[in-house]
């Protein structure tokens, strides 16, 4: 099997897509001419043409309304922002009619847009660009949400994505664009809605998605060295969120942390906790605890911005204290 | 004017109709029909006001009354397979392109055999088998929907065009500049109207514009434009007939503004006139009524007598009468279309 780029893998699942569909399309800024700003647009114009492969102004509602508007009539575009924060200037596409017009018109209109972008931080961007959104959009009922967090998940879930019939809310990992996998040529589909055990263990589990996987993943390689058995499961997609895997785990751990990038209030893990509690609190031999971004803004100074972020060492210390060989 | 001057891009039309508009290329039949499409839509709408106040519609409601001319003229210059959007006060549009008075009241009153299934309510009547894609509640967020209609229209070689209704509130809005420099730039078959009713809810247009002249604004983007009498239906066909030539067959978005005057208030729950208008300004206008305008052209042409207007008058209010009736009676969705629709296998993803 190859070994690829995330951003590669990308790249493959939309340049499949727009062969084997001619109603699917792509824009946002930078897509075409300059090849896109992390390139995972590389060589599609050349192939597909400015037509399928639209550079846009830097107009983030206006183009994210051209997305819904022609996805309401049939195309199925994939909306590129160039991060997540920007797409804050779209939101109201997004949230009051993409995710809203299946409903408000009795199921008459669907809107098949896929958008897309990076979410989070990367390093020393500072405030303004370093923000995990993904519980604002897990918060809408008619959006789904995914986050993959290597490079096979990257393809086949965003393949899926420009399948489904329903707005998908696709938040990639700047961080991630150059980390590398295995990843299946040709016709591969991860399903939306469907989280994926990526360490198995016995002892707590670890609830992750996007960039925290690697954290987890590294937490569980130094907690295996202290004779602990970690095991990692990576949600892939917010929205719908997959119970059935995280409390199957949760069930046979008896305990877990919650791991992500964005801020505690109201967060990714806030829900996870809560289907936790509701549905196995029987099973639960301590409180599950969260280890989250810092609930400030992004500082641009590399020690503060290292001290706000989720990290191994904050896995480990939540993992011992669950365990209750910390205090 | 000469449609050589108004193929001019930027060079706005004369407002009104002071020198003679020749109908010879419409027969008496349509004619009448417009009027009668206006008379439909308001008795609709003072019906429709009637049920809010007796409680049998819900939520907000806006009436058209007052702009009848815009909506009949304009989608009279349409074909069936253009694409619509209007904002949340469509009601007058969603009659004009065919919905039937029982289907558009229904969903006021929130029913099950409403054109939206009792979902939408008075702000999102939708009917995609009319191309007639909402009906959406905040002020300029459809424009950018329209774009890109008009974005599919020209990815798939089609000759529809995409016509967009919005209020000359929403023009101050990012959406609508967003939206009309992206269908000039790649030149999109789609029209934009702006029916300037005077009042952005209690805000008057100069208290919100910079400029007065709304049409202006399509400079900007080097986009054809006009500037058209609301209250006279022929001068509004006309007008929005040259703007569909300029889309369908050029590819040429406009900006027309069609200046009318809303005789109600901003919603059912609002005065009509109070502290932002005086009962005298809503008086004047009332003077040039669209449907008294187009009614006395028609008698001077020899088209229809009083007695025929009187005709149409009752043909449409026993029409209204029906649709109350048939959505008074009808039934109100299943609990269960609680949890359909939200996604495209129903209620959970």
């Amino acid at each position: 099997m190859a070994v690829i780029t995330y951003r590669d893998a990308l790249n493959q699942a939309i340049r499949e897509e727009m062969r084997l569909d001619p109603s699917v399309f792509l824009m946002g800024e930078e897509v075409g001419v300059y090849q896109g700003a992390y390139k995972v647009s590389r060589g599609l114009l050349d192939e597909f043409g400015p037509m399928r492969v639209v550079d846009t102004p830097i107009t983030e509602l206006g183009f994210a309304g051209v997305g819904v508007g022609a996805a309401m009539v049939g195309l199925r575009p994939i909306v590129e922002f160039m991060t997540w924060n920007f797409a804050l200037l779209a939101i109201d596409q997004v949230v009051n009619t993409a995710a809203k017009m299946r409903y408000m018109s009795g199921g008459q209109i669907s809107v098949p847009a896929v958008f897309r972008g990076p979410g989070g931080s990367a390093l020393q961007l500072a405030a303004q660009h370093s923000q995990a959104f993904e519980s604002w959009y897990a918060h809408i009922p008619g959006l789904k949400v995914v986050m993959p967090a290597t490079p096979a998940d990257a393809k086949g879930l965003l393949k899926s994505a420009i399948r489904d019939e329903d707005p998908v809310v696709f938040i990639e990992g700047e961080m991630l664009y150059n980390t590398k996998g295995e990843v299946p040529e040709g016709e591969y589909l991860t399903p939306i809605g469907v989280a994926d055990v990526k360490r198995a263990g016995t002892d707590v589990t670890l609830i992750c998605h996007s960039k925290t996987v690697s954290v987890a993943l590294k937490a569980a390689e130094q907690l295996a060295a202290d004779g602990i058995d970690a095991e990692v499961v990576d949600l892939r997609t917010i929205r719908p969120l997959d119970h059935e895997t995280v409390l199957a785990s949760v069930s046979k751990t008896h305990r877990a942390v919650v791991v992500e990038e964005g801020w505690s209030f109201a967060g990714v893990g806030a829900q996870v906790v809560d289907v936790i509690q509701r549905e196995i609190f029987d099973e639960l031999d301590s409180p599950v605890l969260r280890v989250t971004g810092a609930d400030v803004p992004m500082p641009y100074n590399k020690h503060l911005e290292k001290a706000s972020k989720a990290d191994p060492p904050k896995v480990i210390a939540a993992v011992k204290r669950v365990m209750y060989l910390e205090s | 004017m000469t449609a050589k001057a108004d193929r001019k891009r930027g060079s706005p039309a004369a407002a009104g109709a002071a020198a003679p508009n020749p109908t010879s290329d419409l027969n008496a039949d349509t004619q009448r029909s417009w009027l009668r499409q206006m008379l439909l839509i308001r008795r609709f709408e003072e019906k429709a006001g009637e049920a809010y106040s007796l409680g049998k519609i819900g939520g907000f409601c806006h009436l058209y009354i007052g702009q009848e001319a815009v909506a009949v003229g304009t989608l009279a210059a349409m074909r069936g397979d253009d694409y619509i959007t209007a904002s949340y006060r469509e009601h007058g549009h969603a009659l004009a392109r065919g919905m039937s008075a029982r289907a558009a009241m229904a969903e006021l009153f929130g029913k099950a055999a409403g054109c939206s299934h009792g979902k939408g309510g008075s702000m999102h009547l939708i009917d995609a088998s009319l191309g007639f894609l909402g009906g959406h509640g905040i002020v300029g967020g459809h424009i950018p929907l329209t774009t890109g209609m008009a974005f599919a229209i020209k990815y798939r070689e089609e000759d529809r065009v995409a016509v967009c209704y919005f209020g000359e509130a929403a023009v101050n809005n990012g959406a609508f500049h967003e939206a009309l420099n992206m269908a000039a730039l790649w030149k999109l078959p789609a029209i934009y109207i702006c029916e300037n009713n005077r009042y952005g809810m209690g805000t008057a247009l100069e208290r919100a514009s910079a400029i007065y002249d709304i049409s202006e604004r399509a400079l900007s983007y080097d986009m054809d434009r006009e500037v058209v009498d609301g209250q006279d239906v022929l001068v509004v066909y006309q007008a929005m007939q040259r703007a569909v030539k300029r889309a369908r067959e050029n590819k040429h978005p406009t900006l027309l503004e069609i200046r009318t005057y809303r005789f109600m208030g901003h919603s059912m729950s609002d005065p009509i006139h109070g502290h932002y208008r005086t009962r005298e300004e809503v008086e004047e206008h009332r003077k040039r009524d669209p449907i008294l305008v187009w009614s006395e052209k028609l008698k001077a042409d020899g088209i229809i007598d009083e007695r025929g207007i009187k005709s149409l008058d009752a043909d449409v209010i026993s029409e209204v009468e029906d649709a109350y009736r048939f959505a008074d009676a009808a039934a109100d969705p299943e609990p269960g279309e609680l949890w359909t629709d939200v996604y495209a296998s129903g209620g959970t993803a």
